[in-house]
């Protein structure tokens, strides 16, 4: 059953079609999404239009934070199951979640300026959220510094210690004093954030979910590429 | 923007950027695997290359490449 999930998740991403619906889609919803973020969003009463960087900086740091739990999941499944599969999946996810680390990162900074009045802070969530970045590049790096299997091994182990991070990220509003303020967008209670500042806000979230995917569908590839590059010189 | 325009357009402006350089990146990567896979393919013997395309996989690289001897 998992074998075939794997082949046919090998077809779609080795087919050039699959990549031009995706790459079709993230730029519809990323002009849709920059129209109603820059342009029919309403200014905020206390922030003005500074608020605008929210509809880049939130989307950025929910799918970093998302693509990091996917990957400890299935660093999680390599150790159960066994399966390479799981590790070139985890593999090809890295670098978009790295970079939407880095947009949340940096946007954050940017958005700082003006409503908090300095840049950076040691705030608990923007200091969980570079420990992400940290463990992200770890993840990242320990492929770079080791062979395949003991790369696999080790980048796997810096997922799963890493993932300990994402509640903290998620619960650090909460229960620490923080200059972030809890969250307006919630899946298991009422959301507090008017519809005109909602809809760009899922516009931008969709069309960055689309881009990592566009991406990983292309690291995948290419891993696949080298696999069969030197299956060919065992032949 | 009420005078905080430089923070929002410097905001998605190192956003697009990132998005840019990403994929530049990620693609240039694709065709050089692509590349050395096609001229390896290539470089095979008959017998090898015939057994090489029995894989599903190859099949779709070789197609996608457009680099079909059989």
């Amino acid at each position: 059953m998992l074998n075939k999930i794997f082949e046919i998740l090998k077809i779609i991403s080795l087919s050039k079609l699959t990549r031009i619906i995706v790459f079709s889609l993230f730029v519809i919803f990323l002009t849709l999404g920059l129209f109603e973020s820059l342009l029919l969003s309403p200014e905020d009463y206390i922030q003005s239009d500074a608020v605008r960087i929210m509809y880049v900086h939130v989307p950025a740091a929910w799918i970093s934070l998302g693509i990091f739990s996917f990957i400890a999941f299935l660093s999680l499944g390599i150790f159960i199951f066994k399966n390479k599969n799981f590790v070139i999946i985890a593999k090809s996810f890295a670098p978009s979640g790295l970079v939407f680390n880095l947009i949340a990162l940096v946007t954050g900074s940017i958005w700082g300026k003006p409503t908090w009045g300095t840049w950076w802070a040691w705030d608990p969530r923007i200091t969980s959220m570079l420990v992400l970045f940290l463990f992200y590049t770890l993840y990242i790096v320990s492929w770079r510094l080791f062979e395949n299997d003991k790369a696999a091994k080790i980048s796997s182990l810096v997922a799963i210690a890493g993932f300990v991070n994402v509640p903290i990220i998620k619960f650090s509003v909460d229960w620490w004093a923080s200059l972030h303020q809890p969250s307006s967008v919630k899946i298991l209670s009422e959301t507090t954030i008017h519809s005109s500042m909602l809809t760009p806000l899922l516009l931008m979230t969709a069309a960055f979910a689309l881009f990592s995917v566009l991406i990983f569908l292309m690291k995948y590839n290419i891993e696949l590429i080298k696999i069969k590059t030197k299956g060919l010189d065992r032949l | 923007m009420n005078g905080y325009g430089l923070f929002v357009w410097s905001s998605f402006a190192f956003t697009l950027t990132n998005f840019f350089g990403l994929y530049v990146i990620i693609n240039r990567q694709l065709i050089k695997e692509n590349k050395k896979f096609e001229l390896k393919f290539n470089q095979l013997e008959k017998n090898k290359y015939t057994e090489a395309y029995k894989q599903r996989t190859n099949q779709v690289l070789v197609s996608s490449n457009a680099a079909q001897k059989i």
